[in-house]
């Protein structure tokens, strides 16, 4: 069964919608990532609980003109126009008034999901008896769905990518040097307003496939997975994209397989697998990384030590610095050096006697602001400079009679 | 309306409703001020898998592990946040919002695999709780305030959310100089010898207690409603943190009862025979209260 669904056999709907949460995925995950560089991730997270009294009102809009109510395209543009409004509320509350950014998504987040549980209620007292299955909207529900609605969710899904990939390029400008980008004679209230109209339209369509509480973490979750492996921003957006599909792509197929568990959580707790396995192996900003790193400086500055050490003929008492030592064949098991021992701890020693010269002369000071007690002087200063420093080390001579 | 139907049906839920609204706007206060406004949703968010897993090991409905589990969930989730935040170096409202999701995930997840069909404890209940459950069935009129009989049925959330309520009231008298230091000026506060870290931890700590306490009695949605909108329409009332904190309270009692008393009879009035959610209602009527400072507020201008 489950493989089934993986491989996409799992019939025409189910594989649309699979399809249609994969391209939401990659579309959530591009445009995530430009709402995360502009640190303002916590919005879409508003605008996202604006969205329920919206599909409430278009339900009862649509039952009153004496539909059915259950038009997902209604539903979804009810939607859309109170997200709309949830975000002009809190831009609104952000810069004209003194509260803080924050206060303003909570608040509106709140209010708006507050008033659309009042509406889910009306809902229910006015048709008891029929399902009107709004609830489907809060951790989305794509088990059963009608072939149009399907095709729906994956074109919009689709347009949805399209307009991120179209819109990059002055995202990405805007993401890291606003100024530039209004110097350069764009609108940063336009780009804004742009970045804010994808956050929306993934919204809204992730409305029925992730739900309303949780379509957020689609937003966040790839982007952040994403900068772990690359300090370059086009790297970020494909990498954020791509975890972003997957995600959306394998929580699709599981829930098609087990039809009891709703989408939502599925696709945020795939996402939340691909981030820790991100958090702790990636390389450079990884747990292991940085643990593995920590541990190689610890011994470059232990082994330094202690052959300068060995080269003073002071003993040596720290286990660590012994063990490495002897494990490099530089000390015998009593202590004593061996001649390679010997040979490394007088070219430290040297090393050390070049840095402080260089580290007296402000003709090196280049040179001099890389001394970490560490590097060899070889690997900094040219053979003709290392020349001149040694011709001012003291140099070895006879005891005056 | 006659006292042997208010004080069985409304007076206990209008009570609780008042309750968790004050013991969440106090804090709510120090939060806002300190832009960590949205600790609140985290905290709302996250208590579900503690309260799904103190289930799952008890086996029953009862206060006192869920209390703990919630209480557990949401200690994990400011570790994980921190630490998500110091290790990957993300900025602090990415690091949350990966976590708070996760673990609301996590939370919804379970509770749909594990058979929890035979009591009332589902992701409805959470969000949206259920104040107007919350009767006193042993009342019959004014008189049963003075009967210990009937007082000994009042149900078990408005002892304990008014307990909550001294607790967190209690923390921010006797801390109430630190905290106002510390919250306009922690440099300042760190100099003259405060320690400032303990302090915010505890205020976020007496936080998570109010939500939880209030979560278990009226579902997550009021409680981020209080956290932020009272003191946020009194923060554009006035300049003076005494006066914030006044108002935040008259702000807090007013939706409660103005959002319990329209949820209830509003649809009365206007010819419906049925009701409404509460505690939607009153986080309605919070951001009523919210727009209604931020048009006409003496201070609501960014200066």
């Amino acid at each position: 069964m489950i493989w089934d669904a993986l491989f996409l056999g799992l019939g025409y709907n189910a594989t649309l919608v699979t399809i249609g949460a994969m391209l939401l995925g990659m579309a959530a995950g591009v445009g995530g990532t430009f709402l995360f560089l502009r640190k303002r991730a916590l919005v879409s997270d508003a605008v996202a609980h604006a969205t329920l009294p919206g599909v409430g009102l278009a339900f009862i809009v649509m039952v009153a003109f004496g539909g059915d109510g259950r038009s997902l395209v209604g539903l979804l543009l009810g939607g859309a126009m109170s997200a709309g409004i949830g975000l002009l509320c809190v831009s609104w509350l952000s810069t004209r008034t003194r509260l803080a950014e924050d206060a303003a998504i909570g608040a509106v987040l709140s209010v708006f999901f507050g008033f659309g549980i009042v509406i889910l209620t009306v809902i229910q007292a006015m048709n008891a008896g029929r399902q009107a299955g709004l609830e489907g909207f809060l951790l989305g529900s794509t088990a059963g769905m009608l072939r149009t609605d399907a095709i729906v969710l994956a074109v919009s899904a689709a347009l949805t990518l399209g307009l991120v990939l179209l819109l990059r390029r002055p995202l990405t400008l805007a993401s890291f040097d606003p100024e530039y980008a209004s110097a350069s004679g764009r609108s940063i209230a336009r780009i804004d307003l742009a970045m804010m109209g994808i956050v929306l339209a993934v919204t809204v369509v992730g409305l029925k496939i992730v739900g309303l509480i949780l379509i957020v973490a689609l937003l966040i979750i790839p982007p952040v997975t994403a900068r772990f492996w690359t300090e370059r921003t086009d790297h970020v957006v494909a990498i954020s994209g791509l975890v972003g599909g997957f995600a959306g792509y394998l929580g699709a197929a599981t829930s098609a397989a087990v039809p009891d568990v709703p989408t939502g959580p599925i696709i945020v707790l795939i996402s939340f697998a691909l981030f820790a396995l991100s958090l702790l192996f990636a390389p450079q900003r990884g747990v292991l990384s940085s643990f593995l790193r920590h541990r190689s400086f610890q011994r470059r500055v232990h082994l330094r030590q202690g052959l300068l050490a060995l080269a003073q003929h002071q003993p040596i008492y720290e286990g660590l610095t012994m063990r490495l030592l002897k494990n490099a064949g530089l000390v015998l098991a009593d202590g004593v050096p061996t001649d390679a021992g010997k040979a490394r701890a007088a070219k430290a020693m040297l090393d050390e006697a070049r840095w402080t010269i260089v580290r007296g002369d402000q003709s090196y000071e280049a040179a001099a602001i890389l001394y970490d007690g560490l590097t060899d002087l070889e690997t900094l200063l040219t053979a003709d400079q290392l020349q001149d420093v040694d011709a001012r080390l003291s140099k070895p001579h006879g005891v005056g009679a | 309306m006659s006292g042997a139907e208010f004080v069985p049906l409304s007076l206990t839920p209008m009570l609780i409703g008042i309750f968790v609204a004050m013991a969440c706007a106090l804090p709510g206060n120090f939060l806002l001020l300190r832009r960590q406004a949205l600790i609140g949703d985290a905290i709302s968010h996250v208590v579900l898998p503690g309260i799904v897993v103190a289930f799952l090991l008890s086996g029953a409905v009862a206060a006192l592990p869920m209390l703990l589990g919630a209480a557990g969930a949401a200690v994990i989730a400011v570790a994980a946040i921190e630490g998500i935040r110091r290790v990957g170096r993300i900025e602090p409202g990415a690091a949350m919002g990966v976590v708070f999701t996760t673990m609301f995930a996590g939370g919804v997840l379970l509770l749909e695999i594990s058979d929890t069909s035979d009591v009332h404890l589902d992701v409805e209940h959470a969000l949206f709780g259920n104040l107007e459950s919350l009767i006193w069935l042993d009342a019959f009129g004014w008189a049963s305030l003075l009967d210990p009989e009937a007082l000994a049925g009042l149900p078990v959330e408005l002892p304990r959310m008014a307990a909550t309520f001294v607790l967190v009231g209690a923390f921010v008298a006797l801390f109430w100089r630190p905290l106002k230091i510390s919250t306009f000026d922690e440099g300042f506060a760190q100099t003259i010898g405060m320690r400032t870290r303990p302090l915010g931890l505890a205020l976020v700590v007496v936080s998570a207690i109010a939500a939880v306490a209030a979560f278990d009695a009226v579902g997550s949605i009021i409680v981020i409603a209080m956290f932020i909108c009272p003191p946020a329409a009194a923060r554009l009332m006035t300049n003076r943190l005494e006066t914030q904190v006044a108002w935040s309270m008259v702000f807090a009692i007013l939706a409660a009862v103005t959002g319990y008393v329209l949820a209830g009879y509003g649809p009365l009035w206007m010819g419906f025979d049925a009701s409404v959610s509460a505690a939607g209602m009153i986080a309605t009527m919070s951001g009523v209260i919210l727009a209604i400072a931020a048009f006409a507020g003496p201070h609501r201008r960014s200066v």
